[in-house]
Protein backbone atom coordinates (compact mmCIF):
# COMPACT_ATOMS: atom_id res chain seq x y z
CA UNK A 1 0.00 0.00 0.00
CA UNK A 2 3.07 2.11 0.45
CA UNK A 3 3.19 2.40 -2.94
CA UNK A 4 -0.38 4.08 -4.01
CA UNK A 5 -0.02 6.50 -0.79
CA UNK A 6 3.17 8.03 -2.30
CA UNK A 7 1.78 8.38 -5.41
CA UNK A 8 -1.48 9.76 -4.02
CA UNK A 9 0.51 12.52 -1.34
CA UNK A 10 2.67 13.95 -4.35
CA UNK A 11 1.84 13.66 -7.73
CA UNK A 12 -1.32 15.54 -9.88
CA UNK A 13 -4.71 13.47 -9.37
CA UNK A 14 -4.37 12.33 -13.13
CA UNK A 15 -1.59 9.50 -12.50
CA UNK A 16 -3.58 8.23 -9.73
CA UNK A 17 -6.71 8.34 -11.55
CA UNK A 18 -4.34 6.67 -14.37
CA UNK A 19 -3.20 3.62 -12.18
CA UNK A 20 -6.86 2.88 -11.52
CA UNK A 21 -7.86 3.75 -15.50
CA UNK A 22 -5.24 1.45 -16.74
CA UNK A 23 -5.66 -2.82 -16.66
CA UNK A 24 -2.86 -4.86 -16.32
CA UNK A 25 -3.31 -5.88 -20.09
CA UNK A 26 -2.48 -1.96 -20.99
CA UNK A 27 0.74 -2.35 -19.94
CA UNK A 28 1.98 -5.76 -19.70
CA UNK A 29 4.67 -7.52 -22.03
CA UNK A 30 2.53 -9.87 -24.55
CA UNK A 31 5.65 -10.78 -26.30
CA UNK A 32 6.81 -13.54 -24.18
CA UNK A 33 9.50 -15.75 -23.83
CA UNK A 34 8.54 -19.10 -22.14
CA UNK A 35 9.65 -22.33 -21.59
CA UNK A 36 8.21 -26.15 -21.02
CA UNK A 37 8.86 -28.44 -18.06
CA UNK A 38 11.11 -30.47 -19.66
CA UNK A 39 13.97 -27.34 -20.49
CA UNK A 40 16.96 -27.21 -19.07
CA UNK A 41 18.12 -24.92 -16.83
CA UNK A 42 20.93 -23.96 -18.42
CA UNK A 43 18.97 -23.42 -21.99
CA UNK A 44 16.69 -21.54 -19.90
CA UNK A 45 20.04 -19.35 -18.68
CA UNK A 46 20.64 -18.94 -22.55
CA UNK A 47 17.43 -17.58 -23.13
CA UNK A 48 17.23 -14.82 -20.86
CA UNK A 49 20.49 -13.70 -21.83
CA UNK A 50 20.09 -13.25 -25.45
CA UNK A 51 17.16 -11.45 -24.51
CA UNK A 52 18.12 -10.16 -21.76
CA UNK A 53 15.41 -11.18 -19.08
CA UNK A 54 15.24 -11.81 -15.64
CA UNK A 55 12.45 -14.19 -15.59
CA UNK A 56 10.96 -17.02 -17.93
CA UNK A 57 7.30 -18.55 -17.40
CA UNK A 58 6.93 -22.77 -17.54
CA UNK A 59 4.35 -22.75 -19.69
CA UNK A 60 2.51 -25.71 -22.09
CA UNK A 61 -0.66 -24.93 -23.85
CA UNK A 62 -0.64 -21.46 -22.51
CA UNK A 63 -1.14 -23.19 -18.99
CA UNK A 64 1.37 -21.41 -16.07
CA UNK A 65 2.84 -24.15 -14.30
CA UNK A 66 5.39 -22.08 -12.24
CA UNK A 67 8.51 -19.48 -13.30
CA UNK A 68 12.61 -19.90 -13.40
CA UNK A 69 13.61 -16.34 -11.92
CA UNK A 70 17.35 -14.97 -12.66
CA UNK A 71 17.98 -16.25 -8.41
CA UNK A 72 16.68 -19.76 -9.47
CA UNK A 73 19.44 -19.69 -12.00
CA UNK A 74 22.23 -18.26 -9.46
CA UNK A 75 21.23 -20.64 -7.17
CA UNK A 76 21.27 -23.95 -9.38
CA UNK A 77 24.95 -22.95 -10.77
CA UNK A 78 26.41 -22.46 -7.05
CA UNK A 79 24.23 -26.05 -6.32
CA UNK A 80 25.72 -27.46 -9.30
CA UNK A 81 22.34 -28.28 -10.91
CA UNK A 82 22.09 -26.05 -13.53
CA UNK A 83 21.27 -29.16 -15.84
CA UNK A 84 18.18 -30.12 -14.12
CA UNK A 85 14.77 -29.56 -15.88
CA UNK A 86 12.97 -26.05 -15.17
CA UNK A 87 10.19 -28.70 -13.81
CA UNK A 88 12.69 -29.68 -10.94
CA UNK A 89 13.41 -26.60 -9.49
CA UNK A 90 10.81 -23.66 -10.76
CA UNK A 91 8.81 -21.35 -8.34
CA UNK A 92 5.45 -23.01 -8.13
CA UNK A 93 3.39 -21.14 -5.73
CA UNK A 94 2.88 -18.22 -7.96
CA UNK A 95 1.25 -14.92 -7.37
CA UNK A 96 -0.50 -13.58 -11.28
CA UNK A 97 -2.42 -11.25 -11.88
CA UNK A 98 -5.18 -11.38 -14.18
CA UNK A 99 -5.72 -8.74 -17.31
CA UNK A 100 -8.47 -7.21 -16.34
CA UNK A 101 -7.53 -6.41 -13.09
CA UNK A 102 -6.83 -2.17 -12.77
CA UNK A 103 -2.55 -1.28 -12.54
CA UNK A 104 -3.21 -0.37 -8.81
CA UNK A 105 -3.19 -4.00 -8.30
CA UNK A 106 -0.09 -4.51 -10.00
CA UNK A 107 1.37 -2.02 -7.96
CA UNK A 108 -0.26 -2.96 -4.79
CA UNK A 109 1.08 -6.79 -5.38
CA UNK A 110 4.90 -5.59 -6.44
CA UNK A 111 5.07 -3.65 -2.69
CA UNK A 112 3.54 -6.10 -1.18
CA UNK A 113 5.08 -9.75 -1.96
CA UNK A 114 8.19 -8.17 -3.27
CA UNK A 115 8.73 -9.61 -6.58
CA UNK A 116 10.28 -8.08 -9.50
CA UNK A 117 6.98 -9.55 -12.65
CA UNK A 118 4.00 -11.34 -12.25
CA UNK A 119 2.60 -14.05 -14.85
CA UNK A 120 -0.75 -12.48 -16.05
CA UNK A 121 -3.48 -14.49 -16.77
CA UNK A 122 -6.63 -14.25 -19.17
CA UNK A 123 -10.38 -14.66 -18.19
CA UNK A 124 -9.80 -19.09 -19.08
CA UNK A 125 -6.31 -19.00 -16.93
CA UNK A 126 -4.27 -18.59 -19.83
CA UNK A 127 -1.18 -17.14 -19.84
CA UNK A 128 -1.15 -13.79 -21.38
CA UNK A 129 1.32 -11.90 -20.87
CA UNK A 130 4.20 -10.55 -17.94
CA UNK A 131 4.04 -7.16 -16.13
CA UNK A 132 7.16 -6.27 -14.37
CA UNK A 133 7.82 -2.32 -12.56
CA UNK A 134 9.79 -1.30 -15.94
CA UNK A 135 6.89 -2.11 -17.69
CA UNK A 136 4.44 0.18 -15.49
CA UNK A 137 7.36 2.90 -15.38
CA UNK A 138 7.60 2.76 -18.82
CA UNK A 139 4.07 3.02 -19.34
CA UNK A 140 3.08 5.69 -16.98
CA UNK A 141 5.78 7.86 -18.33
CA UNK A 142 4.19 7.62 -21.84
CA UNK A 143 0.92 8.35 -20.34
CA UNK A 144 1.97 11.27 -18.38
CA UNK A 145 4.14 13.05 -21.35
CA UNK A 146 0.79 12.52 -23.76
CA UNK A 147 -1.31 14.08 -21.01
CA UNK A 148 1.59 16.97 -20.88
CA UNK A 149 1.29 17.64 -24.17
CA UNK A 150 -2.59 17.54 -24.33
CA UNK A 151 -2.04 20.22 -22.17
CA UNK A 152 0.40 22.20 -23.96
CA UNK A 153 -1.27 22.10 -26.74
CA UNK A 154 -5.01 23.15 -25.04
CA UNK A 155 -2.97 26.20 -23.80
CA UNK A 156 -1.61 27.04 -26.68
CA UNK A 157 -4.78 26.83 -28.90
CA UNK A 158 -7.48 28.65 -26.50
CA UNK A 159 -6.66 31.90 -27.34
CA UNK A 160 -9.39 33.95 -25.38
CA UNK A 161 -10.22 36.23 -27.93
CA UNK A 162 -13.08 39.32 -27.42
CA UNK A 163 -14.09 42.38 -28.68
CA UNK A 164 -11.24 44.56 -26.77
CA UNK A 165 -9.08 42.09 -25.07
CA UNK A 166 -6.98 39.05 -26.41
CA UNK A 167 -4.55 37.05 -24.70
CA UNK A 168 -2.60 33.95 -24.78
CA UNK A 169 0.10 31.64 -23.13
CA UNK A 170 2.99 30.52 -24.98
CA UNK A 171 5.20 27.68 -23.09
CA UNK A 172 9.02 28.07 -23.78
CA UNK A 173 11.10 24.96 -22.95
CA UNK A 174 14.66 25.24 -21.05
CA UNK A 175 17.06 24.75 -24.19
CA UNK A 176 14.59 24.89 -26.88
CA UNK A 177 16.09 27.00 -29.77
CA UNK A 178 14.17 25.09 -32.11
CA UNK A 179 11.17 26.91 -31.11
CA UNK A 180 13.06 29.96 -29.79
CA UNK A 181 10.96 32.93 -30.83
CA UNK A 182 7.74 31.36 -32.03
CA UNK A 183 5.61 33.21 -29.71
CA UNK A 184 7.40 36.61 -30.41
CA UNK A 185 6.36 36.05 -34.15
CA UNK A 186 2.97 34.95 -33.23
CA UNK A 187 2.60 38.02 -30.86
CA UNK A 188 3.83 40.12 -34.20
CA UNK A 189 1.54 38.40 -36.68
CA UNK A 190 -1.27 39.40 -34.34
CA UNK A 191 -0.06 43.08 -33.71
CA UNK A 192 0.10 43.76 -37.45
CA UNK A 193 -3.52 42.65 -37.91
CA UNK A 194 -4.47 45.12 -35.47
CA UNK A 195 -3.26 47.78 -38.02
CA UNK A 196 -0.75 49.31 -35.14
CA UNK A 197 2.37 51.61 -35.75
CA UNK A 198 5.16 49.46 -36.82
CA UNK A 199 7.15 51.27 -34.17
CA UNK A 200 4.94 50.06 -31.52
CA UNK A 201 4.67 46.06 -33.05
CA UNK A 202 8.94 46.66 -33.37
CA UNK A 203 8.91 47.38 -29.37
CA UNK A 204 6.45 44.77 -28.62
CA UNK A 205 8.23 42.36 -30.90
CA UNK A 206 12.04 42.98 -28.98
CA UNK A 207 10.35 42.80 -25.61
CA UNK A 208 8.23 39.64 -26.68
CA UNK A 209 11.98 38.12 -28.26
CA UNK A 210 14.16 39.16 -25.33
CA UNK A 211 11.57 37.67 -22.65
CA UNK A 212 11.27 34.02 -24.88
CA UNK A 213 14.67 33.72 -25.30
CA UNK A 214 15.45 34.42 -21.96
CA UNK A 215 12.99 31.89 -20.59
CA UNK A 216 14.75 29.23 -23.30
CA UNK A 217 18.36 30.11 -22.26
CA UNK A 218 18.35 30.81 -18.71
CA UNK A 219 15.32 29.16 -16.87
CA UNK A 220 14.09 25.68 -16.09
CA UNK A 221 11.47 26.61 -18.28
CA UNK A 222 8.28 28.88 -17.76
CA UNK A 223 5.49 30.90 -19.57
CA UNK A 224 5.20 33.66 -22.03
CA UNK A 225 1.40 35.56 -21.22
CA UNK A 226 0.52 38.17 -24.21
CA UNK A 227 -2.14 40.56 -23.75
CA UNK A 228 -3.01 43.20 -26.00
CA UNK A 229 -6.08 45.68 -24.72
CA UNK A 230 -7.54 48.41 -26.47
CA UNK A 231 -4.75 50.57 -24.48
CA UNK A 232 -1.68 48.68 -24.06
CA UNK A 233 0.37 45.36 -24.39
CA UNK A 234 1.16 43.82 -21.53
CA UNK A 235 3.61 40.94 -21.73
CA UNK A 236 4.53 38.51 -18.43
CA UNK A 237 7.33 36.07 -18.47
CA UNK A 238 7.51 33.41 -15.51
CA UNK A 239 9.56 30.84 -14.84
CA UNK A 240 9.86 28.24 -12.13
CA UNK A 241 13.56 29.10 -12.04
CA UNK A 242 16.64 29.14 -11.09
CA UNK A 243 16.02 32.66 -9.87
CA UNK A 244 18.34 35.92 -10.17
CA UNK A 245 20.24 36.61 -6.98
CA UNK A 246 21.10 40.08 -7.88
CA UNK A 247 18.09 41.89 -9.99
CA UNK A 248 19.71 45.47 -10.44
CA UNK A 249 23.30 43.40 -11.87
CA UNK A 250 21.37 41.28 -14.68
CA UNK A 251 19.81 44.90 -15.29
CA UNK A 252 23.04 46.31 -16.39
CA UNK A 253 23.84 46.15 -20.12
CA UNK A 254 26.75 43.78 -20.56
CA UNK A 255 25.99 41.42 -17.88
CA UNK A 256 25.14 37.95 -18.68
CA UNK A 257 25.68 34.29 -17.32
CA UNK A 258 25.15 32.84 -20.39
CA UNK A 259 27.97 29.91 -21.15
CA UNK A 260 29.90 29.86 -24.26
CA UNK A 261 27.76 27.65 -26.18
CA UNK A 262 24.79 29.87 -25.64
CA UNK A 263 26.92 32.77 -27.01
CA UNK A 264 28.33 30.97 -30.03
CA UNK A 265 24.53 31.04 -31.54
CA UNK A 266 24.32 34.49 -30.82
CA UNK A 267 22.57 35.01 -27.51
CA UNK A 268 24.17 36.16 -24.03
CA UNK A 269 25.19 39.53 -25.12
CA UNK A 270 23.74 40.85 -21.73
CA UNK A 271 21.22 43.45 -23.68
CA UNK A 272 18.19 41.27 -23.44
CA UNK A 273 16.33 42.95 -19.90
CA UNK A 274 17.69 46.10 -20.77
CA UNK A 275 16.57 45.78 -24.25
CA UNK A 276 12.99 45.19 -22.60
CA UNK A 277 13.22 47.80 -20.50
CA UNK A 278 14.28 50.06 -22.84
CA UNK A 279 11.17 49.62 -25.18
CA UNK A 280 8.27 49.50 -22.26
CA UNK A 281 6.37 52.39 -20.83
CA UNK A 282 5.91 49.73 -17.50
CA UNK A 283 8.48 47.34 -16.71
CA UNK A 284 9.29 45.65 -13.17
CA UNK A 285 11.08 42.03 -12.45
CA UNK A 286 10.65 40.47 -9.61
CA UNK A 287 13.08 37.29 -8.41
CA UNK A 288 13.88 34.91 -5.47
CA UNK A 289 16.68 32.87 -5.88
CA UNK A 290 15.11 28.75 -5.94
CA UNK A 291 11.55 30.20 -6.73
CA UNK A 292 11.90 31.75 -10.18
CA UNK A 293 11.71 34.92 -11.84
CA UNK A 294 8.65 37.14 -13.52
CA UNK A 295 9.28 40.28 -15.74
CA UNK A 296 6.47 42.40 -16.44
CA UNK A 297 6.52 44.86 -19.34
CA UNK A 298 3.60 47.21 -20.87
CA UNK A 299 3.48 49.16 -23.96
CA UNK A 300 1.05 51.79 -24.16
CA UNK A 301 -1.02 52.02 -27.45
CA UNK A 302 -1.45 55.74 -28.11
CA UNK A 303 -4.06 55.54 -31.40
CA UNK A 304 -3.71 58.02 -33.80
CA UNK A 305 -0.87 60.05 -32.76
CA UNK A 306 2.76 58.59 -34.23
CA UNK A 307 4.29 56.73 -31.71
CA UNK A 308 7.73 58.32 -30.47
CA UNK A 309 11.21 56.74 -31.18
CA UNK A 310 13.04 54.37 -28.80
CA UNK B 1 19.54 49.41 -53.48
CA UNK B 2 17.37 46.75 -53.84
CA UNK B 3 18.16 43.26 -52.72
CA UNK B 4 18.92 41.54 -55.90
CA UNK B 5 22.01 43.83 -56.23
CA UNK B 6 23.70 42.23 -53.19
CA UNK B 7 23.43 38.81 -56.45
CA UNK B 8 23.92 41.55 -59.27
CA UNK B 9 26.47 44.00 -58.36
CA UNK B 10 28.16 42.43 -55.51
CA UNK B 11 28.00 38.52 -56.74
CA UNK B 12 27.13 37.18 -53.37
CA UNK B 13 25.14 33.55 -53.84
CA UNK B 14 21.33 33.37 -53.17
CA UNK B 15 20.45 30.48 -50.84
CA UNK B 16 17.20 30.57 -52.13
CA UNK B 17 15.95 31.31 -55.27
CA UNK B 18 12.14 33.13 -55.42
CA UNK B 19 12.78 35.93 -52.82
CA UNK B 20 10.50 39.43 -53.41
CA UNK B 21 13.16 41.94 -54.57
CA UNK B 22 12.19 44.33 -51.98
CA UNK B 23 13.95 47.97 -51.41
CA UNK B 24 17.12 47.80 -48.54
CA UNK B 25 17.54 51.15 -47.17
CA UNK B 26 20.03 50.56 -44.47
CA UNK B 27 22.57 47.89 -43.18
CA UNK B 28 23.40 46.61 -40.09
CA UNK B 29 26.22 44.59 -39.25
CA UNK B 30 26.36 42.09 -35.47
CA UNK B 31 26.52 38.67 -34.83
CA UNK B 32 24.80 38.91 -31.45
CA UNK B 33 21.16 38.65 -31.69
CA UNK B 34 20.21 40.72 -28.45
CA UNK B 35 21.70 43.90 -30.61
CA UNK B 36 20.01 42.61 -33.62
CA UNK B 37 16.61 43.18 -32.34
CA UNK B 38 17.13 46.30 -30.40
CA UNK B 39 19.54 48.36 -32.80
CA UNK B 40 19.11 47.21 -36.30
CA UNK B 41 17.26 49.81 -38.60
CA UNK B 42 13.66 48.72 -40.71
CA UNK B 43 14.26 47.58 -44.10
CA UNK B 44 17.96 46.92 -43.49
CA UNK B 45 20.55 44.25 -44.29
CA UNK B 46 22.07 42.16 -42.00
CA UNK B 47 26.03 41.39 -42.47
CA UNK B 48 26.35 38.55 -39.93
CA UNK B 49 28.45 35.69 -39.42
CA UNK B 50 25.63 34.40 -37.29
CA UNK B 51 24.08 31.23 -39.79
CA UNK B 52 21.28 29.93 -37.82
CA UNK B 53 17.70 29.74 -37.76
CA UNK B 54 17.46 32.44 -34.72
CA UNK B 55 19.01 34.63 -36.81
CA UNK B 56 16.31 34.41 -39.44
CA UNK B 57 13.60 34.79 -36.14
CA UNK B 58 15.06 37.95 -35.24
CA UNK B 59 15.37 39.21 -39.03
CA UNK B 60 11.63 38.87 -38.77
CA UNK B 61 11.05 40.06 -35.80
CA UNK B 62 13.27 43.53 -36.65
CA UNK B 63 12.06 43.97 -40.17
CA UNK B 64 15.18 43.07 -41.75
CA UNK B 65 14.96 42.22 -45.08
CA UNK B 66 17.59 40.57 -45.95
CA UNK B 67 20.81 38.99 -44.21
CA UNK B 68 24.47 37.87 -45.81
CA UNK B 69 26.43 35.58 -44.03
CA UNK B 70 30.11 36.75 -44.35
CA UNK B 71 33.11 34.24 -44.85
CA UNK B 72 31.54 31.83 -46.60
CA UNK B 73 29.64 30.47 -43.51
CA UNK B 74 27.92 27.38 -44.38
CA UNK B 75 23.79 28.16 -43.84
CA UNK B 76 22.13 24.76 -42.35
CA UNK B 77 19.28 24.02 -44.67
CA UNK B 78 16.36 24.87 -41.64
CA UNK B 79 17.72 28.01 -41.47
CA UNK B 80 17.27 28.47 -45.19
CA UNK B 81 13.73 26.68 -44.66
CA UNK B 82 12.78 29.22 -42.34
CA UNK B 83 14.02 32.11 -44.17
CA UNK B 84 12.30 30.85 -47.49
CA UNK B 85 8.57 30.66 -45.36
CA UNK B 86 9.33 34.00 -43.75
CA UNK B 87 10.16 35.87 -46.92
CA UNK B 88 13.46 36.32 -45.81
CA UNK B 89 16.94 36.44 -48.49
CA UNK B 90 19.90 34.84 -47.45
CA UNK B 91 23.12 35.98 -49.26
CA UNK B 92 26.42 33.87 -48.97
CA UNK B 93 29.62 36.08 -49.01
CA UNK B 94 33.16 35.10 -49.62
CA UNK B 95 33.79 38.63 -48.18
CA UNK B 96 34.55 38.99 -44.45
CA UNK B 97 32.27 41.63 -42.40
CA UNK B 98 34.20 44.84 -43.13
CA UNK B 99 34.80 44.19 -46.46
CA UNK B 100 30.84 43.01 -47.20
CA UNK B 101 29.63 46.39 -44.88
CA UNK B 102 32.09 48.65 -47.07
CA UNK B 103 31.09 47.31 -50.29
CA UNK B 104 27.08 47.57 -48.89
CA UNK B 105 27.48 50.47 -47.71
CA UNK B 106 28.78 51.98 -51.02
CA UNK B 107 25.35 50.53 -52.66
CA UNK B 108 23.46 51.62 -50.17
CA UNK B 109 24.86 55.45 -50.32
CA UNK B 110 24.49 55.61 -54.36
Amino acid sequence: MNALRLINDDTPSFVLEMIFQLKVKDVMTRDLMTADRQTSLRSIQHMMKAKAVTGIPIEENKRLFGIISLEDIIRALEGGYIDDPAEQRMTRNLIVLEEDMPLSFAINYMDKYRYGRFPVLNIRKELVGIITSRDIINKLLMRINEEMTQLEDKLVREPDHTMDSYHKTFICHRFDFENAGRASTEIKKYLKGLDLDRKLIRRAAVASYELEINLVVHSQGGTLMFEAENDRIRLIASDQGPGIADVDEVMKEGFSTANDWIRSLGFGAGMGLPNVKRVSDVFSIKSRPGVGTTVLSEIAIKKGESDEDR
Amino acid sequence: MKIGDLEKKLGYAPLWEGYEDREVLDGYTSDLLSDVMGNAPDESVLITIQAHKNTVAVATLAGINAIVLSNNRPAPDEMIEAAREEGIAVFRAGDNQFTASWRIHELLSR
